[in-house]
């Protein structure tokens, strides 16, 4: 395989495609391929935010009520922007619907928390001998990596756990921070760039004494990590995470109102997230995961969701979509909406829903996709898929792939050699796509 | 006959790298084969000239060397040469006291003659204090994970450890005690397990759940919605096991607090509830049934008389290899080795191969032979000769490579990251903080504490899924490049390692090379020595010469990756 380095890339990049071991094209198909993009991309910043509410939320409850059933629960439909109706404590976002839709026939068949999790990120189900990538890795590996402006890391997580790379290696792992965007550790502490170079070099000779010792590839990503650690200490693109330079109004708009803003689940936590994930997006970071959790709801469900979650929950969405709207991004960035699974129509005992996957709704918007549409359906009592067509994760994703200009037919190998198709080879929906 | 997976035997070894592999065979007829495959070994000749020793003995050890070596020329693959002493002392520390060795033992081991010195330092670890230290730690974590849950003591679930490590309980008991706990939290410190698994109202759905996959290698959770899609598992199998823990409450107490006038949180206990019969759960088609007590087909009698947390444990630790003994030997091999005999280690079930399936159930039964001796198991695994070997791969074992999903054949020990607890543990070590003093044995706990804090990272579900070891992240590694404690380290405060180094009488190069076998264990290279100088040559600071070369071995892969 050439080593020449393309234009476009810088040499670091293209390296860092070699050491993940997952060649995506042949060496030159792969580079015309970036060179052909490179252009398009940077003037058109595609990214997607996804919004992941941890430990699964009732979407029988938000997107997908059943008022007529004895599943429904407390909670009344309300007309929308869109095409469809949402739960009445979401009327912020009922107002924006006419830019979001939602895959009311999603059927994920995992209902425990990790399982679930490695599906709904992956689109994989777990096995034993791989480890598959979350798709918030693959974008920074496809469309991160071609970015060559871009200092810090294509996959930010905010406020949540980590998910694996998998075989696209350590450096398309996320970027976790918390929901401050304080990154600690981060400035050099009055130590001089002469006295940084010096260390780093002395690093590189005991590290590259290791990486040529034939242990695996384990030494050459801490070596991977501790390059794009020393970039970002330098860069300037770190200010994206200081969301406490935004307007006050601004602020406010994206945890819900301020009169609210203390009684709301983390204190608005949730719609300060989604601000810093705009700003990281205007930066140039093409996949940011927002984490948003309490969703675990086994008791008590529709007290906590009036008062605490939905609120907030509500407030970001809404605030985030108009935001982008009015900067024109909303074409570009698209926005899922996801847990691990959702929860079961059947109200049990303490008032709660337990596990279910069976048949739940997924939301999705902007990144130049329809909205304001349900697509599929589900019965009369939330239990079953009724539409001709039911959902998996691979479908969501193909769909975001889609929108941000990866090809689908795109395979990446694992580390022992199989191919992997993107998203397990889902199809993007046609509805929103059309 | 619970262990499905015993059903290959050794000459069918390869087919198991086809993860397509997922014969299923009926529990009849496991025993001949498993008779077949433990025969055909004992007939295996191990030439003189391959035989390797660590100066001990014992009938197991060559059983595992035989068995392993067997596989290597099934598989037509060589074994890495033996590690160097430095390179196996500083894993040995790390495996089993949970840190690097401090410069004076590495000098002391190294310029040891004595050609049985490897058993030896396996012996002085085991009685080291650091042993304690480290199984508590890491069965802590396991039991009640790296963040302590609401309602939990971590004091007191340290304090059994401590007590089952410091005496070398037999781990029937300590699993035994773990399960059937009962009262205060602090008295019992064994109960803290189960108060884990009681944060949700669930029905002891994640009791059933995590004592199953932690101490019998099974993962069930999923059964309890439905049937397990590939491994025997049923869903009314996963309700009878939890019917076992039914009879369990927990009774948070609170108190009032003079100070403020509230009541504030006080201890947490175990009791025993009435409950009897069957317990009811629901199928996926809405139909709900019963499921009574038993345990793989033994059934309990179901009415109030019966202790039913005893039941189980004494039904747990039954026979000549029950799965608690074959889920801990699993452990403890990948422990040592980087992998276990199945990937992942607590899926001990028909849809997972095993690599060595006659030498895991050999493992298994002299476990429970030598009364589930936890310091026995380990004699075994670290004076065996695969352990012993290095960590580089040759051309004639490079395919051996379990990180990629292929099967582990054990030609080399694979390299795996720090814990984070083992490079907090080292960088203490290295920068020689355990002898200076300075803070108390409180303050230091506290120290650590709030540092491994940083390392954790949980998903917020039910499950407490966590992500603990240094694994390479950004985020780690400015903490290692900026943190407090490195730089701490590399300062030169009096009584630091750095100052009594600097200050202290030798060349150039004798600093340097201490600097290398503090941090890594080993002297360095011919080029690093001369990187090293250069630096010093080209500087007209040479103490901050020092501190970067310090600094650049405290960050450096090769420290932080155990190999």
């Amino acid at each position: 395989m050439s080593l020449v380095t393309p234009s476009g890339m810088s040499r670091r990049h293209f390296m860092g495609h070699l050491a993940a071991g997952a060649a995506t094209l042949p060496a030159l198909d792969f580079i015309s391929h970036v060179k052909a993009n490179a252009a398009d991309l940077k003037r058109r910043q595609k990214a997607c935010i996804l919004m992941w509410m941890s430990g699964g939320p009732p979407s029988i409850d938000i997107w997908d009520l059943k008022p007529d059933s004895k599943n429904g629960g407390e909670f009344k439909p309300i007309n929308t922007k869109g095409d469809l109706q949402i739960s009445e404590h979401m009327p912020k976002t009922a107002q924006v619907m006419d830019n979001l839709s939602v895959i009311r026939a999603m059927s994920t068949r995992e209902a425990d928390h990790g399982r679930g999790r490695y599906y709904m990120h992956t689109s994989y189900v777990p096995t034993p001998t791989v480890v598959h990538p979350a798709f918030g890795s693959v974008v920074s590996y496809e469309v991160g990596s071609k970015r060559k402006d871009l200092e810090i890391p294509a996959f930010i997580s905010i406020g949540g756990g980590g998910s694996s790379p998998g075989f696209l290696g350590m450096t398309h792992s996320p970027f976790l921070v918390n929901g401050t965007g304080q990154i600690e550790n981060s400035d050099l502490g009055g130590l001089g760039l002469d006295r940084l170079d010096q260390r780093l070099r002395m690093l590189g000779t005991v590290e590259d004494n290791f990486i040529h010792s034939q242990r695996g590839e384990s030494g050459q990503a801490h070596k991977d990590v501790y390059v794009k650690a020393v970039n970002l200490m330098k860069s300037k693109q770190m200010d994206a995470f200081k969301i406490n330079d935004e307007k006050k109004e601004v602020l406010d708009a994206y945890s819900g109102a301020p009169a609210q803003g203390g009684m709301m689940g983390g204190g608005g936590q949730f719609g300060r997230s989604l601000l810093m994930a705009r700003r990281l997006v205007e930066a140039g970071v093409p996949f940011v995961e927002v984490d948003f959790g309490g969703w675990d709801l086994h008791a008590n469900v529709f007290q906590t969701l009036k008062t605490q979650r939905l609120p907030a929950l509500d407030a970001g969405i809404a605030a985030l979509t108009s935001d982008l709207k009015q900067r024109g991004m909303l074409n570009d960035v698209v926005l899922v909406w996801m847990g691990e699974f959702a929860r079961t129509p059947r109200i049990n005992q303490d008032v709660g829903r337990d596990h279910w996957a069976n048949s739940w709704s997924v939301m999705i918007g902007g990144g130049g996709l329809k909205g304001g549409m349900a697509i599929g359906e589900t019965d009369k009592d939330g239990i079953s898929v009724s539409s001709s067509k039911s959902y998996q994760p691979g479908d969501v994703w193909a769909t975001v792939a889609h929108a941000l200009g990866i090809p689908l037919d795109t395979v990446h190998k694992s580390k022992n050699g199989r191919p992997m198709k993107l998203a397990n080879g889902g199809t993007a929906i046609q509805e929103l796509i059309g | 006959m619970v262990l499905g997976m015993t059903i290959m035997n050794l000459t069918g070894w390869r087919v198991l790298q086809s993860r397509f592999c997922r014969q299923a065979i009926t529990s009849g007829g496991i025993t001949s084969l498993v008779v077949a495959a433990t025969m055909a070994l004992t007939v295996v000749n191990v030439g003189a000239s391959e035989t390797f020793t660590t100066g001990s003995s014992d009938v197991i050890i060559q059983e595992i060397n035989s068995q392993i070596r067997q596989t290597w020329k099934d598989n037509e693959v060589e074994p890495s040469p033996v590690a160097d002493d430095a390179e196996w002392m500083r894993r040995v520390y790390l495996d089993i006291v949970g840190h690097i060795p401090a410069v004076e033992d590495v000098e002391k081991f190294l310029s040891d003659k004595d050609k049985a010195k490897r058993t030896k330092l396996i012996e002085r670890l085991l009685d080291d204090p650091g042993y304690t230290r480290n199984w508590t730690t890491i069965w802590t974590n396991l039991c009640i994970g790296q963040q302590t849950p609401r309602r939990v003591s971590r004091e007191g679930m340290q304090k059994f450890f401590r007590e089952a490590f410091g005496k070398n309980r037999p781990w029937k008991d300590v699993v035994s005690d773990l399960v059937t706990a009962e009262g205060h939290y602090e008295e019992n410190g064994a109960t803290n397990f189960l108060l884990a698994q009681m944060q949700d109202q669930d029905d002891g759905a994640q009791m059933t759940a995590k004592t199953t996959r932690l101490f019998m290698g099974m993962q069930v959770q999923c059964t309890q919605c439905h049937d397990h899609p590939f491994n025997d598992w049923k869903q009314d199998q996963f309700w009878q096991f939890n019917s076992f823990f039914r009879q369990t409450a927990k009774v948070d107490h609170r108190r009032f607090d003079q100070k403020t006038g509230r009541m504030v949180d006080d201890y947490s206990e175990i009791v025993e509830r009435n409950f009897s019969g069957p317990v009811y759960f629901e199928k996926r088609s809405g139909l709900m049934k019963v499921a009574y007590p038993a345990y793989f087909g033994t059934e309990v009698n179901p009415d109030e008389s019966t202790d039913r947390r005893k039941e189980l444990a004494r039904l747990m630790t039954a026979g000549d290899r029950p799965m608690i003994a074959v889920a801990y030997i699993n452990r403890l091999w990948a422990h040592f080795f980087g992998f276990g005999f199945t990937n992942p280690i607590d899926d001990i079930s028909t849809h997972i191969p095993v690599t060595h399936p006659a030498l895991f159930d050999r493992l298994g039964e002299e476990f429970v032979k030598s009364g589930y001796d936890c310091k026995q198991a380990m004699r075994w695994i670290a004076n065996s000769e695969p352990y012993n070997l290095t960590s580089r791969t040759t051309k004639k074992n490079a395919r051996d490579n379990p990180a990629i999903g292929e099967a582990a054949l054990f030609t080399h020990v694979y390299v795996k990251p720090m814990t984070a607890e083992q490079l907090y543990d080292s960088l203490i070590i290295a920068t020689n903080a355990h002898k200076s003093g300075r803070s108390g044995w409180e303050q230091a706990e506290a120290q650590r504490h709030t540092w491994l804090q940083k390392f954790v990272q949980t998903f917020g579900t039910d499950d407490g899924g966590e992500s603990s070891s240094f694994d390479g992240t950004i985020p780690q590694a400015l903490m290692m490049m900026n943190g407090p404690l490195v730089q701490d380290a590399v300062s030169v405060k009096a009584g630091s390692h750095l100052h009594e180094l600097l200050t202290g009488k030798g060349s150039e190069n004798q600093k340097i090379q201490r600097l290398y076998m503090t941090a890594l264990g080993r002297m360095p290279t011919r080029p690093e020595l001369g990187a090293a100088q250069k630096f010093l040559n080209n500087s007209h600071d040479p103490l901050t010469v020092y501190q970067d070369l310090f600094w650049a071995l405290l960050n450096s892969n090769e420290f932080i990756i155990n190999h």
